[in-house]
């Protein structure tokens, strides 16, 4: 596994313009690191799963016309257990909060998370309404998002790109590791109740914190 | 189909004991309903269904409304005996009554093999606290019962005689009818850039000093 730096001007380890050369006279050079994460980045397997009109514009993104098999996540599965990637697609409403989180909590790592459009980034046009999550990064730690309502499937293509691109970036090692990779990080989300109310806790503390308003003359 | 007082009439000869009130429309639509005392809403919805002329086969929306409690002002003129041999003096007097709120059921019927309504059923709850109680017509019509359920859940009516009265829409632990008017939600109000009417109010109220010149965007 080599993390080691790819400056240009080391004399050590090849610059990637030096690889890309090799590669054009069939000379292959790679790290465990670039491999694993190139093969990962593109089997990124996605959880069957839609919650609002943003899921139309997902399974259209699947289908033949914008073909999400391009990109090699066509294998939408049925099961948590199997899959790498959540696509929060659509509002998600209160009670559906404790079950979205669930179902995140029952993937197995390394796992994405991708909040579509603009109720699941922050409630959207019912973020002031008492039934709806003012955002799924309150539970799930989430690594792009895509917005719109809806984003047009080329949109969700796009997101997905920029999670590859993301996978691709990640080191094995060292304190930038995922967290399949380290030991220190709880991959758990807290799964929120169903109070008399709202949702108890409205939101997980270690993952959101309500904004504060900073003012520069009072500062 | 036949005009809504010439129903009316015909249900106040065929059901003695039940009170049929016609209740106005005073919009381009002009719906006029049928207030059915909810004694007899059962009968009177069988009968709808069943009749010849009518054959209201379906019933395709369920609603409810929530009047809450009003004042009423109101004047009134007293005579009282004014100086001796002239005319009595005439005072007029505002008092204020509390007019008791209720919360209403909206039932809107079509008949599928004759190819009208709709007809207009209503039905009104003692109150808005302990006598919220009306029969369900989910056992007339079958297409009744998400629907009440969603009244149910929403606006607290209980329905008699439904199969399966559970909430629809809000989770089972869930306490409160969200629909209804005095209804207060749970005061999680967030940041947002551009507010206005009542979200502007819970801005000032949950950040005094975003309305005054200066402030910028939030910070995580």
């Amino acid at each position: 596994m080599s993390d080691a730096p790819t400056d240009a001007s080391s004399p050590g380890p090849l610059s990637a313009e030096e690889r890309d050369e090799l590669r054009r006279h069939g000379i292959l050079l790679t790290s465990v690191q670039e491999l694993y994460n190139w093969g990962r980045s593109h089997s990124v397997w996605p959880l069957n799963f839609g919650l609002a009109c943003c899921a139309i514009e997902m399974i259209a993104a699947s289908m033949a016309k914008f073909d999400i098999a391009r990109f090699g996540s066509e294998v939408f599965r049925p099961s948590p257990r199997q899959a790498d990637l959540i696509i929060v697609s659509g509002t998600v409403t209160k009670k559906m909060a404790p079950h979205v989180v669930r179902l995140w909590n029952q993937m197995p790592e390394p796992k994405y998370c991708i909040a579509m459009g603009a109720c699941a980034i922050s409630g959207g046009p019912f973020k002031q309404g008492y039934n709806v999550l003012k955002g799924i990064d309150r539970f799930i730690p989430v690594d792009i998002y895509i917005p719109g309502c809806p984003p047009r499937p080329e949109a969700l293509l796009h997101g997905l790109v920029q999670l590859q691109e993301k996978i691709r970036q990640q080191p094995l090692r060292g304190p930038d590791a995922p967290r399949h990779l380290r030991s220190d990080l709880a991959c758990d989300a807290t799964v929120p109740e169903l109070g008399a109310e709202d949702i108890e806790p409205p939101f997980s503390p270690e993952l959101w914190k309500p904004p504060t308003l900073v003012r520069p003359d009072k500062a | 189909m036949e005009s809504p007082e010439a129903l009316r009439d015909r249900l106040l000869a065929r059901f003695p004991g039940v009170s049929v009130e016609l209740v106005p429309n005073g919009s381009p639509s002009g719906q006029v309903s049928l207030r059915i005392s909810p004694a007899g809403l059962r009968e009177v919805a069988r009968f709808l269904r069943d009749d010849a002329a009518l054959a209201l086969d379906q019933c395709s929306n369920v609603t409810g409304l929530d009047s809450p409690d009003r004042e009423v002002v109101e004047t009134v003129k007293e005579s009282q005996p004014g100086a001796p041999g002239g005319p009595p003096v005439v005072i007029e007097r505002k008092q204020t009554r509390i007019e008791p709120g209720h919360l209403e059921v909206v039932y809107h019927l079509y008949s599928v093999a004759r190819r009208h309504g709709p007809v207009i059923l209503r039905a009104r709850t003692g109150n808005r606290t302990d006598a919220v109680t009306l029969p369900s017509l989910t056992p007339v019509w079958r297409s009744c019962e998400f629907q009440e359920r969603e009244v149910f859940d929403l606006y607290g009516v209980v329905f008699e005689g439904h199969p399966d009265l559970r909430r629809i829409l809000m989770w089972d632990a869930f306490a409160g009818h969200p629909m209804r008017k005095d209804y207060v939600e749970p005061d999680d109000y967030e940041w947002e850039p551009t507010p206005h009417g009542e979200v502007l109010a819970k801005a000032r109220r949950h950040y005094p000093s975003a309305a005054a010149p200066g402030a910028v965007q939030p910070s995580p």
